[in-house]
C-alpha cells in the first residue's frame, strides 16, 4: 500500500536519515513528555510546513460552558468524529498516557528487555492470607454470612422456612469458619540512588537532560520493582545527600571531586541497602571533569571493589557540556572497556537519551 | 457495489428508503466496509484512496494510527464529496453505530449534492486525485524523488493562499481595448447650451482625475491586488513546465477541499440533524438507545476551550426550524419587547422544515453564523469567547456578550481562519520584486513561520519578497532576498537575522 511509503518517508525524516531541512520544523520530543498530576502528555512527532498563520497566543476562540469572565477556561479537547477535510491542525498532537504506560511504550520502543531481579538476592516475605472456608475453627473466626446462608438454604429445601416468621437457627452443621494460608513470596526490593555534578559547568541544559533521563529510567524501572526507593546525591568537591526537587534545582560552583559522591553512595548502601537483599541501581551523571587524575584513580578503585560486586549495574551518563572535557569517560573507558557491570554512555544533546537508556536499561539486568 | 455483509446491506436499504421519505437528495452512496488500518490509510489521504507520495501523509497515517491503537481516538465514518459519494464504515464497530453512521453520511451526501459552495467542486475528484498522483510520479521519476518533493513541500507551504471565493463569481473579462482618451467620459448631450449643466465643471475635474489614476493602476503589475497567490505564481514566476504543473495540482486540491472548510459548522450540523432524526424516530432498536444516546452525546459534547461544530451546527439547524415553525422571525418579533409574549410566541406557520432545507442549499458557515445566530441561542448554549491572558498564561473566559461571540465566530469562519494575503505589486520598488500584503485585523501572524513561508515564496518567484503586516502594533516590511531576512519597520530602522 502507498501509505506505507509515505510513512517510511516520515519515520525517516524523523529520524533524520534525510532532508536536513525539514529538521528544523519537527516538533521533536516524542518521548519528553510533561507531566500533569497522573498523567504525562507525549507530542506525537509531527512536522509542521509552515504557512502564513495567526500566532497561537492571541487567538482566543469560543467555548461553552459555566464561568464568569476571568475563570479559567481549561479543558480537554473533545472528542468528536473526524470528518475527513483540510482542517490544518491547530492543536499540537498530544496523547495522554499514565506512567505505566508509558514505561511499556519506552520499553517496547527501546525493545528493553524485562529486568531479571538478581536472583540469589531475593528474600522470601511469608504472609497470611485469608483464602476459603472449614467446618471447623475458633469462633472468632466464625463466617457469619456463609453460616447464616447455609441455614436459609436448608430451612428453604427442607420445606420449614416461613416467611412471615424468618427466625432461622443454624446448627452445628451449619457452621463455617475461614481459614488461613501462609503464603511465601519473593520479595524484590530496589533503590536507585542518582548523583550529579552540580559543578559550575553543569548548565541549565545540562540537568534538562538528567531529569528527562532519570524520569525515563524511573518509568521503568518502577515498572518492575514495586516500592522502587530513590535516592538523590548531588556533588562538587563535597557530596551530600538531597531531595528530589532539590537534586534538579541545586547549581553550586566550584571544584569537582567524583569521589566524594562515590563514597556517600558507598556509605548509603552500607548503611541502608544490605546487598544481598537490595537490587541497587546507581545512576552517575557529570560532565567529566574531575579534579585531578588522583581521584579519578580512587573513583576506578571505588568502582571495581566496591559497586562491581554490590551492585545490579552501575550507570555512568556524561552529558556534554561547553565547559565539560569529558576526560571521565575516557579514563573510565580505558579501565572497563566492555563489562555489563559498569555501564558508561555519552549524551550529546536531547536526541541523545533514547539511545542512552537504552544502553543502561538494555542489558536487563 | 460496496461490501457491506448481509444484516448491513439489509439497514443500509431500510435507512436509504427513510432518508429518501425524509426529502434528503443525494448521489448514489456506496459504502465499504473497512478494516480500522484501511480507515486511517484512507483518512491520511484525505478520504481518497490514492494520493500523490508525499511524507505528510504518512505523518496523518501515524498520528490517526497511534491515536487508535493507544485507545486515545477513532475514526468512526468518513465520506467523500464525489459522485457516487464513497463512504466508509469501520469493521468491528457496533451494529448501533454503523446505523447511525449510514444516516449521518445521507445527511453529508444531501449536503454535498445541493449546498451551492460545493457545486464548483469536481464530483470526478477520485479520478482526479489518481490522475495527480501518477504525473507526480512521473515527475519524481524524470527530476529524482528528493526535488519533486522539496517543491512540494514549498508548494504546501503556500497552499492557503487561494482566493475561496473566485470559483463563484464569473470574473468579466478583462478590459484589454484602451479607452478612448479624450472627453469620453463626458455625457451625451443633445444641444450645446445644455453641454455645462449636464457635464457641470466640478463633475469634469473628477472624471479627469479618475481617468488619471485608473492609467497610474495600469503602470502597476498587477493592476488589481491578487487574492489568489497561487495562480499569480503560476501564471508569472519563473518556473520550469512541471513545477507549474505540481503547483495547480496543489491548487487544484485546495480548492477542491475549501468548501468543506466553508461549511464545516452546516454540513456537520445538517448531517447530525438527520441522523437523530431518523435514527429516533425510524432506525433506533429498544436495546439500542442507551449506547445511542452515550455516543450522540460524546459527538455533540461541547467542552470549555473547544468550538464543536457538530454541536453549534445541529442546535441551530433546530433553532431555525423552530423559530420558522411558530413564525419567530421578522419585524414584528423582533421588535417585541414583552418577555411573556414572546415565550409564547407561536404562530403555527410550520415553515420549518422547508426553511432548513432552503438553509442547507444557499447559506454557508459564515453566513449561516451571520444570518442565524441569536442572543437566546447563545444563553441558551452557554456560548463564551475565550482569551489568553498574558499574565496567568492561562485561557480564561472573556465575555459573554452576543455581540462579541458573534464577531469571533465570524472572524475564525472568514478566510477560514487563515490570514487575508495578497498580491499587490510584482515590481515592487521598480526591482521586480513581490509585494505582498496582509490585511491586518486585529491580530499578529506567527513570526517565525511567517519568515520561513516567505522564504518559500521566495524560492518560487525567484526575486526579493516583501511582507507588509503588522507586529506588535507596528507596520512591519519582512523582506527575504534569498539571503537574509530583513525586517524594517515602517519609517523606521531595519534589522537583519538569516
Amino acid at each position: 500500500m502507498s501509505i506505507k511509503e509515505d510513512h517510511n518517508r516520515f519515520r525517516d525524516i524523523i529520524k533524520g536519515k534525510i532532508k536536513d531541512n525539514l529538521k528544523k520544523y519537527v516538533s521533536q520530543g516524542e518521548m519528553i513528555g510533561k507531566r500533569e498530576k497522573d498523567y504525562v502528555k507525549i507530542p506525537l512527532p509531527s512536522i509542521d510546513i509552515p504557512t502564513f498563520r495567526y500566532g497561537p497566543k492571541q487567538k482566543g476562540g469560543v467555548g461553552q460552558g459555566e464561568g464568569k469572565p476571568g475563570d479559567a477556561a481549561d479543558g480537554e479537547q473533545g472528542q468528536g468524529k473526524g470528518q475527513a477535510g483540510s482542517d490544518p491542525g491547530e492543536h499540537m498532537m498530544e496523547a495522554e498516557f499514565t506512567v505505566e504506560e508509558l514505561a511499556e511504550i519506552l520499553g517496547e520502543k527501546l525493545e528493553l528487555p524485562n529486568i531479571q531481579p538478581k536472583g540469589n538476592k531475593q528474600i522470601d516475605s511469608t504472609k497470611t492470607k485469608y483464602s476459603g472456608l472449614a467446618p471447623v475453627g475458633p469462633e472468632g473466626l466464625r463466617h457469619f454470612k456463609s453460616v447464616y446462608k447455609r441455614a436459609l438454604q436448608r430451612y428453604i429445601s427442607s420445606g420449614t422456612y416461613n416467611p412471615e416468621n424468618p427466625v432461622i437457627i443454624p446448627i452445628r452443621k451449619d457452621f463455617r469458619y475461614r481459614t488461613f494460608k501462609t503464603i511465601t513470596k519473593p520479595m524484590v526490593k530496589a533503590v536507585v540512588i542518582y548523583m550529579m555534578d552540580v559543578s559550575g559547568s553543569m548548565g541549565e541544559e545540562q540537568k534538562e537532560i538528567v531529569r528527562l533521563e532519570s524520569f525515563w529510567i524511573n518509568a521503568w524501572l518502577r515498572k518492575h520493582y514495586k516500592g522502587l526507593e530513590t535516592r538523590f546525591i548531588i556533588h562538587d568537591a563535597a557530596a551530600k545527600e538531597v531531595d528530589e526537587n532539590t537534586f534538579f534545582r541545586t547549581s553550586e560552583s566550584g571544584g569537582t571531586l567524583i569521589s566524594s559522591a562515590y563514597k556517600l553512595c558507598m556509605e548509603m548502601i552500607q548503611n541502608d541497602y544490605p546487598p544481598h537483599e537490595w537490587n541497587i541501581y546507581p545512576f552517575h551523571f557529570s560532565d567529566g571533569d574531575n579534579w585531578s587524575g588522583e581521584d579519578t584513580r580512587l573513583c576506578i578503585r571505588l568502582l571495581k571493589e566496591f559497586f562491581m560486586p554490590h551492585t545490579n549495574v552501575f550507570c555512568y551518563g556524561q552529558v556534554e557540556s561547553k565547559y565539560g572535557s569529558g576526560q571521565f569517560l575516557k579514563d573510565l573507558q580505558k579501565e572497563f572497556p566492555a563489562d555489563e557491570r559498569i555501564l558508561l554512555s555519552q549524551i550529546e544533546n536531547r536526541d541523545g537519551i533514547l539511545d542512552s537508556i537504552k544502553h543502561f536499561l538494555g542489558k536487563g539486568k | 457495489m460496496g461490501n457491506l455483509t448481509p444484516e448491513l446491506e439489509a439497514e443500509r436499504v431500510k435507512i436509504l428508503k427513510f432518508a429518501k421519505d425524509a426529502g434528503l437528495d443525494f448521489f448514489e452512496t456506496i459504502f465499504e466496509l473497512i478494516t480500522y488500518d484501511q480507515i486511517n490509510q484512507f483518512a491520511a489521504f484525505g478520504g481518497f484512496p490514492v494520493r500523490y507520495p508525499h511524507w505528510r501523509f504518512g505523518m496523518e497515517y501515524e498520528h490517526l494510527s497511534k491515536s487508535y491503537e493507544y485507545g486515545l481516538s477513532k475514526i468512526y465514518e468518513m465520506v467523500i464529496n464525489t459522485d457516487p459519494c464513497y463512504a466508509y464504515l469501520m469493521e468491528g464497530n457496533m451494529h448501533m453505530d454503523q446505523k447511525l453512521v449510514m444516516a449521518h453520511v445521507y445527511g453529508h451526501c444531501d449536503f454535498f449534492k445541493n449546498n451551492v459552495w460545493f457545486s464548483p467542486t469536481n464530483r470526478k475528484m477520485m479520478d482526479a486525485m489518481a490522475n495527480h498522483s501518477t504525473r507526480i510520479r512521473r515527475y519524481m521519476d524524470r527530476y529524482g524523488y528528493d526535488v519533486v518533493e522539496s517543491f512540494v513541500d514549498t508548494c504546501l507551504s503556500l497552499e492557503n493562499l487561494i482566493d475561496r471565493y473566485s470559483p463563484y463569481s464569473q470574473k468579466s473579462i478583462e478590459q484589454k481595448a484602451e479607452a478612448p482618451r479624450d472627453a469620453s467620459f463626458l455625457l451625451r448631450y443633445d444641444r450645446e447650451y445644455m453641454r455645462n449643466y449636464i457635464n457641470p465643471k466640478s463633475f469634469v475635474e473628477e472624471q479627469k482625475k479618475r481617468t488619471a489614476e485608473a492609467d497610474l493602476k495600469k503602470d502597476k503589475f498587477p493592476s488589481e491586488s491578487q487574492k489568489d497567490v497561487l495562480k499569480f505564481l503560476i501564471d508569472y514566476a519563473p518556473m520550469a513546465d512541471w513545477q507549474v504543473d505540481v503547483l495547480s495540482i496543489i491548487r487544484d486540491e485546495s480548492y477542491y477541499f475549501a468548501p468543506q472548510g466553508m461549511t464545516k459548522t452546516m454540513n456537520e450540523g445538517w448531517a447530525s440533524y438527520w441522523h437523530t432524526k431518523l435514527m429516533t424516530e425510524k432506525i433506533l432498536t429498544d436495546s439500542e438507545v442507551i449506547d445511542y444516546a452515550d455516543h450522540h452525546s460524546g459527538t455533540v459534547a461541547m467542552s470549555p476551550q473547544s468550538y464543536n461544530p457538530y454541536k453549534v451546527g445541529i442546535e441551530l439547524f433546530r433553532d431555525i426550524e423552530d423559530r420558522w415553525n411558530k413564525g419567530r422571525y421578522g419585524r414584528a418579533w423582533e421588535e417585541c419587547d414583552d418577555v411573556r409574549e414572546r415565550k409564547n410566541w407561536d404562530k403555527k406557520l410550520g415553515e420549518g422544515r422547508a426553511k432548513i432545507f432552503e438553509v442547507r442549499k444557499i447559506y454557508n458557515d459564515v453566513t449561516f453564523i451571520d444570518e442565524f445566530l441569536t442572543e437566546d441561542f447563545c444563553i441558551r448554549n452557554k456560548l463564551f469567547v475565550y482569551k489568553f491572558n498574558q499574565k496567568t498564561g492561562k485561557f480564561e473566559v472573556d465575555t459573554r456578550d452576543f455581540r462579541a461571540i458573534k464577531a469571533k465566530l465570524l472572524f475564525h469562519m472568514t478566510n477560514f481562519g487563515q490570514p487575508i494575503i495578497r498580491v499587490e505589486d510584482a515590481n515592487f520598488e521598480n526591482r521586480g520584486e513581490m509585494l505582498l500584503v496582509h490585511t491586518w485585523e486585529g491580530i499578529d501572524m506567527q513570526p517565525d513561520f511567517l519568515t520561513e513561508t516567505l522564504k518559500n515564496v521566495f524560492t518560487i518567484w525567484r526575486r526579493p519578497v516583501v511582507l507588509a503586516t503588522v507586529m506588535d502594533n507596528e507596520q512591519m516590511l519582512y523582506r527575504f532576498d534569498g539571503q537574509e531576512i530583513k525586517t524594517h519597520k515602517v519609517g523606521g530602522q531595519e534589522k537583519s537575522s538569516t
